[in-house]
């Protein structure tokens, strides 16, 4: 169940925008919302998942606290946002412990290391490379449940959060739509294009799209990487190690850095952000999992370089420890915003 | 005060930064002196939301064109020609070259917003509203060097002879003295001294709402009246439209307009219509509502729909009182049932075919027989639930004002004031007599801002 009094002040406050619109040009928050005269508490929630949290309403609002509407529709749609997720994720005893709790991001980090290390001793490795610490065998028995247990949680929330939003059958159309405005990250460029008010005020910047971005294609270039050396694996008997000039490698390396670079950059944004135009109660949370991703980019990197010295096996069993937190933690962290998000655009996609 | 100032401006909204801009990229140490905490900076300009601007083809998000003309005659229109036509024609040719200028200075435009289409051609609309612009202009400002004192609240400045000798104000619970070279007022009306509304308008004042900042107090120009610094305009002479009866007393902005008189009957609190509700389409009509609202006892109004037109106009702020029959509406707002029941029932009976019904346009729509008449769609209000809002009186600025000539200057009877220019609502009188134009503020004060800023370099630099 979401949680009625934080939709109830989002709509509040999202009457008080109707009623103005001064900020119609900025995102796609508010076109959607002045499409209609009443929000249900699924509209609510779509608009809360088509926030980018860009804060260029807030600073742009002649309504903000100490005026006695007090709006600060960032934040308050940061609240219904991850309150969504929890509600909507699956299996629900898991879903509201590490959004809001970094120290549980890390014993699940530290949970990760420590199977990792006891299949290095109990399973060991056969073969060469990475898998004379570790079979290939025994990589994919931890790892393919790992990756579709996740997949099929995430499947169960976004379809809660489809019917909640009264999503219609998906054309390609609002894909094409959709991918687009996340691709370029455009809610996070203002209809200006000078960018979002994140780290310095009411100063427009890109800083903040351009480390999402970093993120965002590292994440999808090291899984690239991953996914193509799966490919050789299996399609082409050609199992890792891959030299430099591979195209698991020409992925992988590139996607590392900007995934690690990406995370740092995020991070300090955010340690430079006024965190009272946010959901305040997830900050540790979602710290974590940024510095969580970066580990997994750093890491990666770091069994690269130190691949065949003897730091491989303890590299190995970090590494994989932290890429098996992150899959499990996937529908239960920030991680799942991306998800949604990607559904929000779609449903705003049909709505135009 | 150890700080040497060229130039000070007073007042901390649009004009007083376009002043601040100009002057500080000629050269001159500025300093702004504004009354407002920092979160309230911008006075009336945070609420404002676009700059009407003469073209000769499309510019920036303005489409088609807009000439001096037709932008002079929509002005005598709205004025009923009480209009200085020399300085409104300076402020309408100026426009065209201030849109690109706020553009350099940190200013976004955006497509007409919603349900402002009739604007599209005329009123370049401002990304996120005015207090975007304010927050842009004092990026840009600071980024000139000029210096921004928040709370700092000007009580006088010394006239003697033909200059201001020096400005005394308190900062931080603390009296300061400064003696720039250069002053300029750009500190808007008074509207919010409720006093002084009071003595110009009556004790129907005490009725009215403010629209913008509380901080529009009119101290500087009282103190520049007492000594004899020439001023222009009536007392009683506002901007001031019929807003949302339970809008705030000051500071509501524009989410406390209602859209709805067009489609309904306004009756004051007797229960008796009182004006032709369809005289013309909203825009055109919010305004002289204000000074209708404002001649009815208790200066209230009572809105009354029925169903079939809850969804014609823009959502209201605070919803609106519902009932299912006349009489519950009437014990909700307070009217004698009976009587607006009567009222009801001789609109309607008046009310005749309905069939060229058109919500945007005048429809012809008339009711017969009925005194006063309602010309445009005239339908009956039978389809329950009803629906009510109350009406009253927004003040946004008051037009008394400093009296200016073309280069902003200030004067007292015995010539100009040789260090004194004034822009924006403190002088808008200078150029509104009556009636208001929308986005029409924002020119004066941008065009005036400028000019007031490059005569205060010019003679700082002397």
């Amino acid at each position: 169940m979401q949680t009625v009094e934080l939709i109830q002040e989002a709509r509040r406050q999202a009457e008080i925008c109707n009623a103005c619109r001064y900020c119609e040009g900025y995102c796609s928050v508010f076109p959607a919302m002045h499409a209609g005269r009443a929000f249900s508490d699924g509209d609510i929630t779509q608009l809360a998942n088509l926030c980018h949290n860009c804060r260029g309403c807030y600073y742009a609002c002649q309504y903000t606290a100490p005026h006695e509407f007090e709006l600060n529709l960032p934040k308050a749609l940061a609240e219904v946002r991850r309150d969504s997720w929890e509600a909507y994720a699956w299996p629900q005893p898991l879903a509201r412990r590490f959004h809001t709790h970094g120290g549980a991001i890390a014993l699940a980090l530290a949970l990760g290391f420590a199977v990792i290390f006891w299949a290095l001793r109990a399973l060991g490795g056969s073969g060469e490379g990475f898998y004379a610490a570790l079979s290939h065998n025994a990589m994919v028995a931890i790892f393919l449940p790992a990756f579709l247990l996740p997949l099929v949680s995430l499947s169960v929330g976004m379809a809660r959060y489809w019917r909640a939003v009264d999503g219609e059958p998906i054309r390609l159309a609002h894909l094409k739509q959709a991918f687009g405005m996340a691709a370029k990250m455009k809610n996070l460029a203002a209809g200006h294009g000078d960018g979002c008010n994140f780290e310095d005020e009411d100063r427009f910047s890109h800083a903040r799209r351009f480390a999402h971005q970093a993120v965002m294609y590292g994440f999808l270039l090291c899984f690239a990487s991953t996914s193509v050396g799966t490919v050789l694996h299996y399609a082409f008997d050609m199992p890792a190690p891959y030299p430099l000039w591979s195209l698991p490698k020409l992925l992988g390396v590139p996607g590392g850095v900007l995934l690690t670079a990406g995370c740092i950059w995020m991070a300090a944004l955010k340690l430079r952000a006024d965190r009272s135009l946010d959901d305040e109660g997830a900050f540790g949370g979602s710290i974590a999992f940024i510095l969580l991703l970066g580990f997994v980019g750093l890491t990666g990197l770091a069994l690269y370089a130190l691949g065949s010295s003897a730091l491989m096996p303890a590299l190995l069993a970090v590494h994989l420890g932290a890429v098996l937190t992150f899959f499990l933690l996937t529908p239960f962290t920030k991680m799942a915003h991306g998800f949604y998000r990607l559904l929000a655009l779609i449903r705003d996609a049909q709505r135009t | 005060m150890t700080e040497a100032y060229d130039l000070a401006v007073i007042g901390g909204g649009n004009a007083a930064l376009c002043a601040a801009m100009t002057a500080a990229e000629a050269g001159a140490r500025v300093v702004i002196l504004e009354t407002a905490p920092k979160a309230y900076r911008g006075g009336n300009s945070r609420h404002t939301r676009n700059f009407r601007c003469m073209h000769g083809g499309p510019l920036g998000p303005l489409v088609e064109d807009y000439s001096e003309e037709e932008y002079f005659a929509d002005l005598m229109k709205v004025t009923g020609g009480k209009t200085d036509a020399h300085l409104a024609r300076l402020a309408i040719r100026s426009s065209e070259e201030c849109l690109p200028w706020m553009q350099e200075r940190g200013v976004r435009f955006q497509p007409s917003l919603s349900g402002t289409l009739s604007l599209a051609r005329t009123n370049a609309f401002f990304m996120g509203g005015g207090k975007s612009l304010v927050n842009a202009y004092y990026r840009t400002a600071e980024a000139l060097g000029v210096e921004v004192l928040y709370e700092a609240s000007v009580t006088h400045l010394e006239l003697e002879g033909d200059r201001i000798t020096r400005v005394d104000y308190t900062h931080e619970g603390r009296a300061h003295s400064m003696r720039p070279k250069s002053v300029v007022v750009a500190s808007g009306g008074f509207q919010a001294d409720i006093d002084w509304l009071t003595r110009a308008w009556g004790p129907a004042a005490r009725n009215f709402l403010i629209r913008g900042t509380p901080y529009n107090r009119g101290v500087v120009l009282a103190d520049l009246l007492e000594q004899g610094v020439e001023s222009i305009g009536d007392a009683d002479q506002c901007h001031a439209v019929a807003i949302d009866g339970r809008a705030p007393k000051y500071d509501g902005g524009i989410v406390t307009r209602l859209d709805c008189v067009p489609f309904s009957i306004v009756v004051n609190k007797n229960g008796e219509r009182f004006y032709d509700e369809g005289e013309d389409v909203w825009p055109k009509r919010y305004a002289i509502w204000g000074r209708l609202v404002a001649a009815q006892p208790d200066q209230v109004g009572h809105v009354i729909i029925d169903s079939k037109s809850l969804n014609l106009f823009m959502p209201s702020v605070f919803p609106p009182l519902k009932a299912d029959s006349l009489e519950e509406l009437a014990g909700m707002m307070g009217l004698p049932p009976d009587k607006l029941r009567e009222t009801v029932d001789a609109f309607n009976a008046a009310c005749g075919d309905t069939s060229a019904f058109h919500p945007t346009e005048l429809d012809g729509v008339a009711t017969t027989g009925l005194v006063p008449p309602k010309t445009n769609w005239a339908r009956p209000i039978s389809e329950p639930p009803f629906y009510g809002y109350s009406l009253r009186t927004g003040v946004t600025f008051t037009y008394l004002g400093l009296k200016v000539d073309e280069t902003a200057q200030c004067r007292t009877a015995e010539g100009p004031v040789r260090n004194l220019w004034a822009a924006g609502e403190t002088m808008a009188g200078s150029i509104l007599g009556q009636g208001y134009l929308a986005g029409f503020g924002m020119t004066i004060g941008t065009v005036f801002g400028r000019i007031a800023g490059r005569e205060a370099a010019a003679h700082a630099n002397r």
